[in-house]
Order: C-alpha cells, then sequence, then structure tokens
C-alpha cells in the first residue's frame, strides 16, 4: 500500500505541475500554432511574436502555444467556442487552413473568424525533371487536354489539397474539361515527390518552391511556371503563369485570424500593427531566409481575399468530386 | 576517402561539449536500464524522450542522446541475464541460457567480462558496418519507387514474425492491432476522417509517441507495481571481479561470428535485436557444440548472442536512417522520435542533414568506447544499481512520462491517452503478446497504406506494378526465403524436445 500511495502522491506531483502550466495568465498576447513545434504555423507565431516583443508593439512578450489537432481544427473549434471576442490571441493560419475550411472539415464556418492579414507566402511552382520532354507550360497544358490521365502528377497534398488543386486551377484555365481525370499521387513533402519524379515514377510536380528550392538550384528539374503576380525575386528565369496565358497565381501564405466577436477597433489595431511589423526590416530578413516571398495583404482586403479564395477551392473540390 | 572526411566531420559535431555531455549521460542510463529487470531499450528510449523535448534538444543532440542510450541498453541487458537469471530486456533473453549457469559454477567474473567484450565487439562492427553501408544504400534508396517501398514494408513485417519462441498467433496479431491503429485518422489521400468519433483530436491520427511511451513506460510501471509485491530475486554473490582473459580470448571466435550473424540480422528491417541474438546463439551451437556444452555455462554460448544482439542493434539503425524504415521496435521509436523534429529520416537525409547523421555515426564510436569501460572496469557499480527497488524507480518514471508527454503538445487530451495505452499495453503483455509488432505496425502502417496507394495512383489501378520493379521483386524473394526459413527453424526446434524454454518478456 506504501509503494501505492507514493506513486500516486508523484503522479498527483506531475499532474499538479501540468495544471499549472496550463493555467498561464490570460492576460497576455497569446498566439496559437495550431500544429507541433516546428513547420509553418509554428514559424508564423514564434517569428511574428518576437519581432511584436522586439518592436515594444505589444506588452511583454507575445506567448506562443501549440495546438495541434485536425489541421487546425481544434484549434479554430476552440477559438470560436471559447475566446471569440478575446482581441489578445492571434492564430496562425495559410491557404492550408483555409482549404480545410473551404472543403468543410473545419467545425465551425470561413465566417467565424476575423482575418487579419498575410505577412509572407510560398510560391506554388509548376516543374518536370531535367529529362522531361515537356519544355513549356503550354506543353504540359496541350498534353493534359490532348489526353488528361497520360501524366501523372504529384505534390505534397493529398487529393483536393492546395498541392492539387493549383495545379487543377492551371488546368482549368487552359480548358481541360475533365479535371478529376488527372492523375495524382500524394506524397509526404515535396522534396520526397520530386525525388519520386528524379526517379522516374511521376512526371510533373506542384508544389512550393521553398521546399524544392535545392533541386532548382542543382538543375535537377526544369520550373515550367510560378505561381505568381511577379517572378520571384530569388529564381528571376522562371517564368509566371500569366506571363504564358494562364491567369492562375497560387500562393501559399502565412498569416493569422483573431475570433470573430473582436471589436472593430481591436481588430483595426492588430492589422495596423501587423503593417508596422510587416515594414519591419526584421520581419522582411526573417521571412526571406525562411524561403519565403514578403507579401502584404491586411484588414478588409485581406478578408474579401480569403472568401474569394475558399470560393474557388470549393469549386474546384466540387468539380473532382472531393466534396458532395 | 569521402567517408572518412565526413566521418571526421562528424567527429566535430559530436565532440561539442553539450554532446559529449549527452553522450556520457547516455551510456550511463542505458546501460543501468539495461540491466535493471524489465525495462529495454524500448521502454528507456520511450521514457527519455518527452525528456529530449522538454529540454529542447536539436534533432542531433536528441538523437546522440538516444542512441547512446540505446547502445547502453544492449550492454547493460546482460548483467541481469547472467546473475539473476532474468533477461534485462528481450534480447538478453538467450545470454541467460548460458551466462546464468557460468554465474552458479562461480564464473560470473568470466561470464561478465566476455558479454562486456562481446558486447563491444558486436557494437563496433555494427558501427563500422552503419559507416560503409549506409550511405550506399541510401545513394540506391533514390531509385526506390512507392511500390518498392511498399515490398519493403512487407518484408519488416515478416522479419517480426520471424522472432522464435514467440506465438506467432499472437504476433500477427499483435501487428494486426498497430496496423488497425495506423488507420485512424484524417484518410492520407482524399482526407476523409477514420475512425475519428467525431474527435478534432483524432484527425491527425494516433500521435505515436504518446502510444510508444503508454505501450511501454505506462505499461511497465504497472507491470512492475505488480511484481514488486512478490519476492525480490537474489543475485548470485560475485566474490572477485578479475575474469581470466584466457577465457575471453577463447571465445574470439564465436564473437566474430556472432556481430556478422547479428549484423546481417539487425539490418533486415523488422525484427531486430532479439532476431540478431536468437540466430547468433542458434548459429553458434550449431558450428561449435561438439560436446554438448551449450545451456550448460559455455562461454561462447554467451559471447555470441552478446555479440549478435549488440551487432543488430546498431545494423538496425541502417534502414531506418537511410530508407525511413525502421530495422527494430527501437528504431522505430527512434524513428518517430525523428519525424516529431521534423526530421525525414531516408534517403535525402544523407545530403541534407550530413552534421546529424555523421555526428550520430561518430558519436556511436565514442559510445561503444565508453560503454566498455563503464562495463569491464566499473561493472560492479552496477551490479548494485541493479538492485535499485522499484518503488524508488517508478515513481521517477511516472513524473518523466507524465510532464513530458504534456510538454510536447500541452494536451490534456494526450495524457488521456497515453493512460489508455498504458492499459492496452499491460493487458497485452499479462496476455504475452509481444508489443514490437504492434509499434511497427502502428508506425509503419500508414506509409505502407500511403504507398500501396500511392502505386495504385500511378497505375492507375493496375496491380501488376506491385511487382513490376527488380527492386520489389528482390524484396519480396528475401520475404519468401525468410519466412521459410523461420518455419524450417521453429520445426527442427520443435523436434529438439523442450530445450531452454524462451520466454519472451
Amino acid at each position: 500500500m506504501i509503494l501505492r500511495t507514493l506513486t500516486t502522491a508523484k503522479l498527483a506531483a506531475a499532474m499538479a505541475t501540468a495544471v499549472t502550466v496550463t493555467a498561464a495568465p490570460v492576460s497576455a498576447n497569446e498566439c496559437i500554432a495550431p500544429s507541433n513545434p516546428g513547420g509553418g504555423w509554428d514559424f508564423t507565431c514564434r517569428t511574428i511574436g518576437r519581432i511584436l516583443t522586439d518592436l515594444d508593439l505589444v506588452d511583454g512578450n507575445v506567448q506562443v502555444t501549440n495546438m495541434p489537432g485536425g489541421v487546425g481544427a481544434v484549434t479554430f473549434a476552440m477559438v470560436a467556442s471559447e475566446r471569440p471576442d478575446d482581441a489578445e490571441l492571434i492564430v496562425a493560419t495559410s491557404t492550408v487552413g483555409i482549404t480545410q475550411i473551404a472543403q468543410g472539415r473545419y467545425p465551425a464556418p470561413l465566417g467565424s473568424m476575423r482575418y487579419l492579414a498575410m505577412l509572407g507566402a510560398d510560391v506554388g511552382v509548376i516543374a518536370v525533371d531535367d529529362d522531361s520532354p515537356i519544355q513549356s507550360l503550354e506543353e504540359l497544358n496541350a498534353a493534359m487536354m490532348e489526353d488528361p490521365t497520360a501524366l501523372v502528377t504529384a505534390g505534397s497534398s493529398g487529393a483536393g489539397g492546395w498541392d492539387h488543386i493549383r495545379l487543377l486551377m492551371v488546368a482549368d484555365e487552359a480548358g481541360v474539361d475533365d479535371l478529376s481525370a488527372v492523375r495524382w499521387v500524394q506524397f509526404d513533402g515535396g522534396t520526397d515527390a520530386v525525388t519520386q519524379m528524379m526517379g522516374g515514377q511521376i512526371d510533373v510536380v506542384s508544389t512550393d518552391l521553398g521546399e524544392i528550392a535545392g533541386f532548382v538550384e542543382s538543375g535537377d528539374i526544369r520550373v515550367l511556371a510560378a505561381l505568381s503576380d511577379d517572378p520571384i525575386p530569388a529564381f528571376p528565369e522562371i517564368p509566371t503563369a500569366a506571363s504564358q496565358g494562364i491567369d492562375v497565381t497560387g500562393y501559399n501564405w502565412r498569416g493569422l485570424y483573431t475570433g470573430g466577436d473582436v471589436s472593430e477597433e481591436e481588430y483595426a489595431s492588430w492589422v495596423e500593427r501587423l503593417e508596422t511589423l510587416y515594414n519591419s526590416d526584421a520581419w522582411q530578413t526573417a521571412a526571406t531566409e525562411s524561403g519565403l516571398v514578403p507579401i502584404w495583404r491586411g484588414g478588409d482586403e485581406f478578408e474579401a481575399f480569403v472568401r474569394e479564395q475558399a470560393d474557388v477551392m470549393e469549386q474546384i473540390s466540387r468539380d473532382i468530386g472531393v466534396i458532395e | 576517402m569521402e567517408i572518412l572526411s565526413l566521418l571526421g566531420q562528424g567527429f566535430v559535431v559530436a565532440l561539442s561539449p553539450l554532446n559529449i555531455a549527452l553522450l556520457l549521460m547516455g551510456c550511463f542510463v542505458g546501460t543501468l536500464l539495461g540491466a535493471l529487470p524489465g525495462l529495454g531499450p524500448v521502454n528507456g528510449v520511450a521514457v527519455l524522450i518527452p525528456l529530449t523535448f522538454a529540454f529542447g534538444f536539436n534533432p542531433t543532440s536528441s538523437m546522440i542522446l538516444l542512441s547512446a542510450v540505446y547502445f547502453g541498453c544492449m550492454y547493460g541487458g546482460r548483467i541481469s541475464s547472467i546473475l539473476l537469471n532474468i533477461p534485462g530486456d528481450e534480447p538478453a533473453i538467450m545470454t541467460t541460457l548460458d551466462g546464468y549457469p557460468m554465474a552458479v559454477q562461480g564464473q560470473a567474473a568470466n561470464a561478465l567480462a566476455i558479454s562486456g567484450v562481446a558486447s563491444f565487439i558486436g557494437a563496433t562492427t555494427a558501427v563500422i558496418g552503419l559507416s560503409l553501408f549506409a550511405p550506399i544504400l541510401a545513394r540506391a534508396a533514390i531509385h526506390f519507387g512507392p511500390a518498392d517501398y511498399f515490398a519493403l514494408y512487407i518484408l519488416a513485417f515478416a522479419t517480426i514474425g520471424g522472432i522464435a519462441g514467440v506465438d506467432p498467433r499472437k504476433t500477427l496479431l499483435s501487428a494486426l492491432i498497430g496496423l488497425l491503429l495506423a488507420t485512424v485518422g484524417l484518410d492520407p489521400i482524399s482526407g476523409v476522417p477514420r475512425y475519428t468519433f467525431d474527435s478534432f483530436h483524432l484527425y491527425d491520427g494516433i500521435e505515436p509517441i504518446v502510444a510508444l511511451v503508454g505501450l511501454f513506460a505506462i505499461s511497465e510501471i504497472l507491470m512492475l507495481l505488480e511484481k514488486s509485491l512478490k519476492n525480490r530475486p537474489k543475485a548470485i554473490p560475485v566474490s572477485s571481479w578479475l575474469p581470466q582473459w584466457g577465457t575471453i580470448w577463447r571465445t574470439r571466435w564465436a564473437m566474430l561470428r556472432g556481430s556478422g550473424v547479428g549484423f546481417v540480422a539487425g539490418v533486415l528491417p523488422g525484427a531486430g535485436a532479439s532476431l540478431g541474438s536468437f540466430m547468433s546463439y542458434v548459429a553458434e551451437k550449431q558450428t561449435s557444440n561438439k560436446k554438448g556444452t551449450f545451456g550448460k555455462g559455455d562461454p561462447r554460448g554467451v559471447a555470441a548472442p552478446e555479440a549478435g544482439n549488440n551487432a543488430a542493434s546498431g545494423g538496425a539503425l541502417i534502414p531506418m536512417l537511410s530508407l525511413g524504415v525502421p530495422g527494430s521496435g527501437t528504431t522505430a521509436v527512434l524513428l518517430a522520435m525523428l519525424i516529431s523534429l521534423n526530421v525525414q529520416p531516408g534517403p535525402l537525409l544523407f545530403e541534407r542533414q550530413p552534421d546529424l547523421v555523421w555526428g550520430l555515426v561518430a558519436s556511436l564510436y565514442m559510445a561503444n568506447i565508453t560503454l566498455l569501460f563503464l562495463n569491464l572496469p566499473m561493472i560492479g557499480i552496477f551490479t548494485r544499481l541493479m538492485m535499485t527497488p522499484t518503488w524508488a524507480l517508478m515513481p521517477i518514471v511516472a513524473a518523466v512520462t507524465f510532464v513530458g508527454v504534456y510538454g510536447i503538445s500541452n494536451s490534456v487530451f494526450d495524457l488521456k491517452m497515453m493512460v489508455f495505452f498504458g492499459l492496452v499495453g499491460y493487458l497485452l503483455r499479462k496476455m504475452d503478446v509481444s508489443l514490437v509488432p504492434l509499434v511497427l505496425g502502428l508506425l509503419l502502417g500508414g506509409d505502407m497504406e500511403r504507398n500501396l496507394r500511392r502505386a495504385m495512383s500511378i497505375s492507375d489501378g493496375d496491380w501488376s506494378i506491385l511487382i513490376a520493379s527488380p527492386i520489389s521483386v528482390g524484396l519480396y524473394i528475401v520475404t519468401v526465403a525468410f519466412l521459410m526459413l523461420s518455419v524450417w527453424l521453429a520445426v527442427r526446434d520443435h523436434r529438439q524436445a523442450k530445450s531452454a524454454p524462451l520466454t519472451e518478456e
């Protein structure tokens, strides 16, 4: 019995420590990364939190909390139900999160949050192996027009994920009718997909440039198009899709939202502070170093952008049968 | 020599003060965990993972610490096998067969020294093999397509079944439970939730680290709580720690043969050290048991399995690092940790993170020398620590696991999940079901499914893609050969009377 009591006491002590951690002060600014440490959302929170503090845009520190689960759904549900009016809370999100919402995989609709701003983006690219007979986006589209099943395409998201959808946006714009016939293979990252393309298993990769930039530099793959408004500063020789007559952008942006019941003044104050942060050298350097292109969209303009993007995603997801 | 210069860089990484400190600590803790009856390498590593997260070590330092613990366990496992006739961990089972009889005959010092030296020879062989073969395999792995990876997973599951002495039906059951658990979460291809019971916490699937810590650490606490109520085992008293070097020298061929056999067993994905020590012992008995002295205290019966299990544990790191497919239960846990730290093992790891790979390899060379020292001159310390009463140990383990797991994700759900898996692990172990196949199922199941479905997407549903490449055909041939070998061994063992009861811890 003594044994058991001792163990229970220790367990209780451990649990007590755990509970204290949860009861962190609510008054401080907090940024929730809806994922485990490491990765994009975590980077967004930690970098923005640090710079907000360094620039004295907030009182004290920004506490970063990791709340993984359901590709952001756990956090989304928590904010919607428990902290919709907490103006000291910001949450990291990105195109990946919006895709989930557009496909109805979050427990609350898009409008239950207020979207603050995007501060940077990974640019989507479409690439083939350097030995591939396909030389341009036009040739790729022609091949898909002739037979949508002829090429095996791949990227780091599942069917209906952002890598898949932005490729289909290109095909759609080019006039490919049967989008659901295009063969799509999911890999656990752009790097894996490119490796498999170099090994001859697949023909086309659609993914973020940041992750596969090394292969572009080494010349192992040929990038047919960057899905951005302007050429990418680090790779000015890569043509944009728009310059080849396909008016499609496919940014994987990084941004933030806050609760839906936050007052108008508090919302505006966040947008203003984030814009100051965006224009700081600290952010421009941090973003570029991690492979992002700094891009600003904030406030109402950003909310409209998010809504439009969600609509496009929903439409394509419906077309290819990912949702009904 | 490209490898030598890479290894040189590795030593620069390994010789940083933090990494040296972690290495020494890992070796000490590992030997101790190995020596304590029950707490084996999988449990030991599973307990320490949350700690590495809590301290925020980088992936390289975390791997150095945990690999040192892993190697240390393999060294330490033999101590309780020899002195208590209780294997310190699963791979040390074979060491009890001749080690304990030697101790009974007053040869404890010799048995401990032989097994210490054999561990060193085996582990060093494996690390040399790791330096030479892992980069080659990594380069070849570029040509592995989804169908080839699928074949590799099939091989991994086939070799788990090859651990003799375990009821194959229970092994199969355990692997199937693992595979079933691996299907929980969002379907990787279409994003449809599976078995999530409308809980968003389950959307990302079952977090392997949480399940592993529960299965091994929590169930261990329950097992030991139960055991400690019974009589504590008595160790055989050792009058002198000085071994006879002549006896050790006479086992040199057994050590080398054991190292070779163990290494090959380790490189095969799936089975790892238990298979390594088993095959080494069987092979040694086959070649050397002329006078029927095996099982009655033959020094070669101690040397071969110890060299074998240490060689296998190092060999198991090869497929784990170069292909991302673990070679044993413990390397499966290490793989889960690396993935949690955003490091994806596989062919590109060698190009992208040479510091991690070669820093680890270099530190393993250093670990072996440290461990030889800990396990020969300092063996007396461990035999005393081995008798640490469980009431002093288990609260520490409990505290570390709870605080550590909570520290990873701040999620109370994860704590509940861990306790749930602890109970599952406890029940399965009470029924003599090995947990290693379950862990491999849970960990490999997702990738196995993804690769199968990728292959199907590429071929547009044509199953013949699975046997379309020479790599996959080769892997299937090895799988079939392995299965036939295990059946043959099992049948032969069955005929050779019921010698040496092989119970699995």
